[in-house]
């Protein structure tokens, strides 16, 4: 017990001190970025889901997939909203397997889009959910309260915090990133200004690329979000007006039985 | 049955007293809704109400999430993101079913620490206490293989864990939970039957729920004063009491709207709030995540689990005296599981002849001491276990077990209680000012 308490005075003390390695974890560079689609009127903004789908497949489909997002969605509303041709000429870009015949064929809108063709590249479908931004302060949840879980944060962040520096360990390149757990991490920076041109000519530096494609990540990860924003909404409303209703009635139900006069 | 007087349905048309003969089940659901109810039931009267919507909420959601749903360690990620993209509605199916979970928890506990403030347990509704308790077990076991579904991250090392407890049984452990898993390891025999059971053990909840209100049906509500209600006569009873329907309907079913606005903002606005980001991971037996956290319901046992390590001098102790067979491992195990059973035996571990905690000067600092090591306690199962979070851990741990085994059984013999009102009625009236009826309202006007 004796060692207990000295060891939580010990802990204590570390806790005090600025640099606070707090649940093991160290200190992450988030970035907090003030994406459309946050809170609870946020919708996303079509124009950069449409950018950040023009930089998914330019630049991470390289290595990364989406597995689990069907192609046809990216026709639906509250996500990048493509015409019916573009999801099929989209779609036919990408060959795939067929399964019955064994030969490859174009993508249909029907299909998936493809998996990660690197091994080691995670597939980014949930990688927006899986992630998070902002936590604490020691465990509390008052900055996700706030902020966000910081999802979308995290990959933007993660683009744009690479400092340059490289290592090799056991024949692996490692790359310095202030916001990767751990500091170093396997994938190259992937992203350098100017790299996608775009039709409307928006900005193309890292930092408007990084913050792109990760709505767009967002979207695929939670393509529902505006319905469910929505559906939200129109449920908190009627249900406010049911209580409403509720509490009249319930106080003039009861307004004889507390000697009251009737309401 | 010895329930409080009061009026019985009496079959009237022909048809009525032709069923009546045959099956009183027009007269079971009046007996139900027309129970006499003490009028001075306070806000925290309402969550049994909130609760039974919580169960069917469940049931309902959870019947038609297992219609697009693959039992298979291959195919239960993708079928839950099948849910979430491709069926209809099927993203709010799983967030409502996924954030119902949590407020089912949140209600089940607010009704628990009611029954603790005002003494609900007491003689003569210990079975009512007991019954509820095994609810509370059975929700938290389904709870857990709920979670197990999705086959996440957190889902397959969270089964791990938690299975694992059982593991650390001497002797018969091992054998244990390789039958609980049906395997050496967490794998599809495992999702398969959790599957199974966590389809099953809901009906078996809903069961309990229709014998929990048959028992406290059979003594009759307790009330904020802990006073019964006069039962000599009829009319006496109607001083203290009014019938269930309409007046505590209409009030249950506004503060269940007024809950409901809090659930569909979560649901709408924020559904993975209290989620794990690593549930959005598909299971991986390979990677084992940095900090394995049950959700946060399960958090105030998860540390009790945790808090006792091979250092404590305690743990030390037993290890010796029991020549090692309760090693640190085992002993946060039977700390865990000895935590819930304190909770449960409190009926027979309270000694006050008094039941309301509102007429019970000292007690009521201990219950709020603990409300608040309840949510430290939750806090501290969230964080590693490690440096001082261990420390308050231990501490919690130790004052949880002393609530029940030594505050709780002192505090009759020590503590000299204010007294009680001597009827519901007074009580009702000294809350309402001297205008308020005595004779329960208008509706019971037209009976006398």
């Amino acid at each position: 017990m004796l060692r207990k308490l000295s060891l939580a005075a010990a802990a204590a003390l570390a806790l005090l001190a600025p640099a606070a390695h707090a649940a093991g974890g160290e200190e992450r560079a988030i970035t907090d970025v003030a994406f459309s689609f946050e809170g609870p009127f946020g919708r996303y903004d079509t124009n950069q889901l449409q950018r950040g789908l023009q930089v998914y497949t330019e630049v991470c489909a390289a290595c990364h997939g989406l597995r689990y997002v069907p192609l046809r969605t990216l026709g639906d509303a509250g996500g990048p909203e493509l015409g019916a041709d573009e999801v099929r000429a989209y779609a036919a870009m990408l060959e795939i397997e067929d399964p019955a015949t064994g030969d490859f064929r174009p993508r249909q809108p029907t299909d998936h889009f493809p998996m990660s063709g690197l091994d080691t590249a995670p597939d980014l479908s949930l990688m927006a959910k899986a992630r998070v931004g902002f936590e604490g302060p020691y465990g509390l949840l008052v900055n996700p309260f706030l902020r966000g879980i910081g999802g979308p944060e995290y990959i933007a962040s993660l683009l744009t915090h690479y400092t340059g520096e490289e290592k090799f360990e056991a024949g692996t390149a490692f790359y310095a990133n202030e916001s990767f757990a751990g500091g170093w991490i396997a994938m190259a920076p992937p992203l350098f200004d100017g790299q996608v041109e775009f039709a409307d000519g928006s900005p193309n530096d890292v930092a408007s690329m990084a913050e792109d494609v990760a709505a767009f990540l967002m979207w695929a990860a939670e393509p529902k979000m505006m319905a469910r924003k929505q559906a939200g909404l129109t449920a908190v409303l009627f249900l406010v007006l049911l209580s409403v209703l509720l509490y009249l009635t319930n106080k003039r139900l009861w307004a004889p039985v507390k000697g009251r006069s009737r309401a | 049955m010895a329930g409080i007087p009061h009026d019985h349905y009496e079959p009237k048309s022909g048809f009525e007293k032709w069923l009546h003969r045959r099956l009183p089940v027009v007269s079971l659901i009046y007996d139900t809704i027309m129970i006499p109810t003490p009028k001075n039931l306070n806000w925290m009267w309402i969550w049994g109400v909130v609760l039974v919507f919580c169960l069917v909420l469940q049931i309902v959601t959870g019947i038609v999430l297992a219609m697009h749903y693959t039992p298979h360690v291959d195919m239960a990620f993708a079928s839950v993101e099948h849910i979430m993209r491709n069926v209809n509605g099927g993203h709010m199916l799983r967030y409502i079913h996924q954030n119902g979970a949590m407020f089912f928890f949140a209600a089940v506990y607010l009704h628990i620490f009611r029954g603790l403030y005002y003494g609900s347990y007491k003689a003569p509704r210990e079975v009512t206490w007991i019954i509820g308790m095994l609810i509370y077990v059975l929700m938290m076991a389904t709870a857990f293989m709920g979670y197990v579904l999705p086959w996440g991250q957190m889902s397959f090392w969270g089964a791990t864990v938690i299975t694992g407890l059982f593991g650390a049984i001497p002797g018969i452990g091992g054998d244990l939970q390789t039958w609980l898993l049906g395997g050496p390891a967490v794998d599809n025999p495992t999702l398969t039957r959790f599957f199974s059971l966590h389809y099953l053990l809901p009906f078996v909840i809903l069961a309990l729920v229709i014998v929990h209100v048959w028992a406290f049906h059979t003594t009759g509500n307790g009330n904020p004063t802990g006073v019964e209600v006069r039962r000599a006569s009829r009319a006496e009873a109607q001083k203290d009491t009014l019938p269930f329907w309409p007046y505590f309907v209409i009030k249950d079913l506004f503060a269940l709207a007024v809950v409901l606005v809090v659930f569909f903002a979560v649901v709408g606005f924020m559904p993975n709030f209290m989620g794990h980001p690593d549930n959005y991971i598909e299971a991986n037996p390979l990677v084992t995540p940095a900090h394995i956290v049950p959700e946060w319901y399960f958090l105030p046992f998860y540390a009790i689990l945790r808090a006792f390590t091979a250092d404590v001098w305690a743990v030390q102790l037993v290890q010796f005296v029991t020549f090692g067979i309760v090693d640190a491992k085992f002993f946060g195990v039977l700390a865990m599981f000895g935590s819930m059973l304190v909770l449960a035996l409190v009926p027979w571990l309270d000694t006050s002849s008094v039941r309301s905690g509102r007429y019970r000067p000292m007690f009521r600092w201990w219950f709020w001491l603990f409300i608040v090591n309840f949510v430290v306690l939750t806090w501290v199962g969230s964080r590693p276990a490690e440096g001082i979070y261990s420390s308050i851990a231990l501490i919690g741990s130790a004052y949880w077990f002393a609530y029940f085994l030594i505050i709780l059984p002192l505090l009759g013999v020590l503590e000299k209680p204010l007294p009680p009102p001597a009827t519901i009625e007074e009580d009702f009236r000294d809350h309402y000012g001297p205008d308020a009826h005595g004779k329960g309202g208008a509706a019971a006007t037209p009976a006398e």
